[in-house]
């Protein structure tokens, strides 16, 4: 099956079980929003799905093939690319050479040129701050740096780990909006977490409520959205 | 002023070989924080190795670049046979961040010992491959000879080298990335392990050059670049330990002062000059001069 099909999955710290029983869908192309408060274990998905840790057992399909094991920088090179919470740039490096990053392992270097083109179009500020070191951006332009990085990889599956975290409301905005027109434009897969809810569920196709590790409900954005008792409990508004 | 002219000229070229000794431990330092003592036995073992092509060949020349790849490949095994491997079984505790550290300790006990039982203890000599009889002007000879030429030419071109990989390539773009943010480097698609085991070999042939480089003025014996290394820890600290730059600055300020107070002062003062400049400089920037600009992620 395509897509992505994690079914059963369990993620360990240790004793403490992050990530419990866990199996949902992300049909090719879709948005997918995955919501849950402090310490649900998203995070630790996220970084099981790139392969920066390991799951106890279960398993993660991407297109057919399994994903659990592989590295990395392998995964890249298929097109799952992350990008993790809050510190996803190098502050020591000028935001021209974070960018370059992105395509450091591709033998395509005039995609990697339209790419990085495409990024800087998308986020003009990055442009305008290419010799400036990272640690001089704001957190939005942090964030924009981030994902620009991510899709001069040319993502097919792309792993968004609380992009909106410590932003102004009307960036915040801005993102989504980007986020929600890359997805439109390139056809990507997107696994979008994040704990403003209402935020990441107007833009997702569908939604995925964890807590403590496990699946709450799942479904379309709009039905979710629209779930009083979802509201209350969860979704904080 | 002809004197202090001559004494700093002295100092640039003695300074020069710290810098390379202070560039080998930053190249090491920054790829896999650890502060690598084996670098005296690695720098030893590829001074032999060339020692051996001279008498073989009579070619300084040759023996120097057959120097170099030795020092890179006896970096790149360590890192490979030895620090990754402890790296991976002790990542966290107390003993995690030591547990390398000694262990390149141990290696350099290990590698003096196998040099001295292939050539043994006897103190020996490089052929000269140019003249150490100072250039002369007029009827006035100074004391900074063609050797020295040679010295801080090569430092110069080597430290050169280095400036343009790390900034000019991907490569240097992948060495610092994965220095800096290992994590990130790996979802950008860096191949880590293999990044830091080129910073390795970088970091040997660095100190093969300063091996080659320090021994014809000198003599040539299984501890002979002992002394080299704690020149060269102190020139890497000064500068910072983070940067080449840092290295190349650390090293002649070193270099120069030990000049100063040798020419000046007295020539027993050498070993303790180093410490007093060292503490001199924490005092007044406590993160070296070309220290980190703010606190990295570990
Ligand atoms: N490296 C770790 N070692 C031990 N426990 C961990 C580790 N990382 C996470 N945990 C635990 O696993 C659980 C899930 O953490 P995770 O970071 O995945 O949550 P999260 O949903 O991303 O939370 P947040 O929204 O705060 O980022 C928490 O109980 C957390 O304490
Ligand atoms: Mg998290």
């Amino acid at each position: 099956m395509s897509g992505l099909v994690i079914s059963e999955l369990n993620i360990s710290h240790g004793a403490i079980r992050a990530v419990n029983d866990l199996s949902f869908t992300v049909k090719p192309g879709e948005l997918a929003a995955v919501i849950g408060s402090n310490g649900a274990g998203k995070t630790t998905l996220l970084r099981t799905l790139s392969g920066l840790k390991s799951a106890h057992s279960g398993s993660v399909e991407w297109n057919g093939q399994s994903i659990l094991r592989k590295k990395p920088e392998d995964l890249v090179r298929s097109g799952i690319v992350h990008v993790s919470d809050g510190k996803s740039v190098i502050p020591e490096l000028t935001v021209k050479e974070n960018l370059a990053l992105g395509g450091i392992w591709r033998k395509d270097k005039k995609d990697v040129a339209l790419a990085t083109a495409e990024a800087i179009e998308l986020f003009p500020r990055l442009g305008e701050r290419m010799q400036q070191s990272a640690d001089t951006l704001s957190g939005g332009e942090r964030q924009m740096l981030a994902i620009g990085r991510a899709l001069i990889a040319r993502p097919k599956l792309l792993l968004l780990d609380e992009p909106s975290l410590g932003l102004a409301p009307l960036v915040i905005d801005q993102i989504f909006q980007a986020i929600k027109a890359l997805r439109d434009r390139h056809n990507l897969t997107v696994v979008l977490v994040e704990q403003n809810a209402m935020g990441a569920l107007r833009i997702a196709d569908i939604g995925i409520i964890i807590n403590l590790g496990k699946l709450v409900a799942s479904g379309p954005a709009h039905e979710l959205i629209d779930n009083p008792s979802l509201r209350a409990a969860y979704l904080g508004y | 002023m002809e004197r202090l002219f001559n004494t700093i000229l002295i100092g640039v070229s003695g300074g020069s070989i710290y810098s390379l000794m202070a560039l080998a431990l930053v190249l090491v330092w920054r790829s896999t924080r650890v502060v690598n003592f084996a670098q005296a036995g690695q720098a030893i073992l590829s001074t032999y190795i060339g020692y051996e092509v001279i008498t073989h060949t009579d070619n300084y020349w040759l023996a120097f670049p057959i120097a170099l790849v030795a020092g890179a490949l006896t970096g790149a095994l360590i890192d490979i046979l030895m620090v990754r491997t402890l790296m991976k079984r002790a990542h966290s505790g107390p003993v995690a961040g030591i547990a390398p550290v000694i262990a390149t300790l141990g290696l350099l006990g290990l590698i003096r010992a196998i040099v001295g039982m292939i050539w043994g203890g006897d103190l020996r000599q490089f052929k000269l491959p140019v003249s150490n009889h100072g250039f002369t002007f007029g009827h006035n000879t100074i004391p900074f000879a063609p050797i020295n030429l040679l010295i801080v030419v090569t430092t110069v071109v080597v430290m050169l080298i280095f400036s343009v990989i790390f900034q000019r390539t991907n490569l240097g773009l992948s060495l610092r990335a994965s220095a800096y943010q290992p994590e990130i480097a790996r979802l950008a698609g860096i191949r880590v392990d293999l990044t830091r085991t080129i910073g390795w070999a970088f970091a040997g042939a660095a100190g093969a050059v300063a091996g080659m480089l320090v021994t014809p003025t000198n003599y040539l014996s299984p501890n002979s670049l002992d002394l080299l290394l704690v020149s060269g820890f102190v020139a890497a600290v000064i500068g910072g330990l983070e940067s080449l730059v840092g290295a190349a600055v650390g090293g002649l300020i070193l270099g120069i002062s030990l000049a100063l107070v040798l020419e000046y002062i007295s020539s027993s003062l050498a070993f303790p000059v180093a410490f007093v400049v060292l503490i001199a400089v924490l005092l007044v920037k406590p993160s070296g001069l070309i220290g980190a600009k703010r606190t990295r992620h570990a």
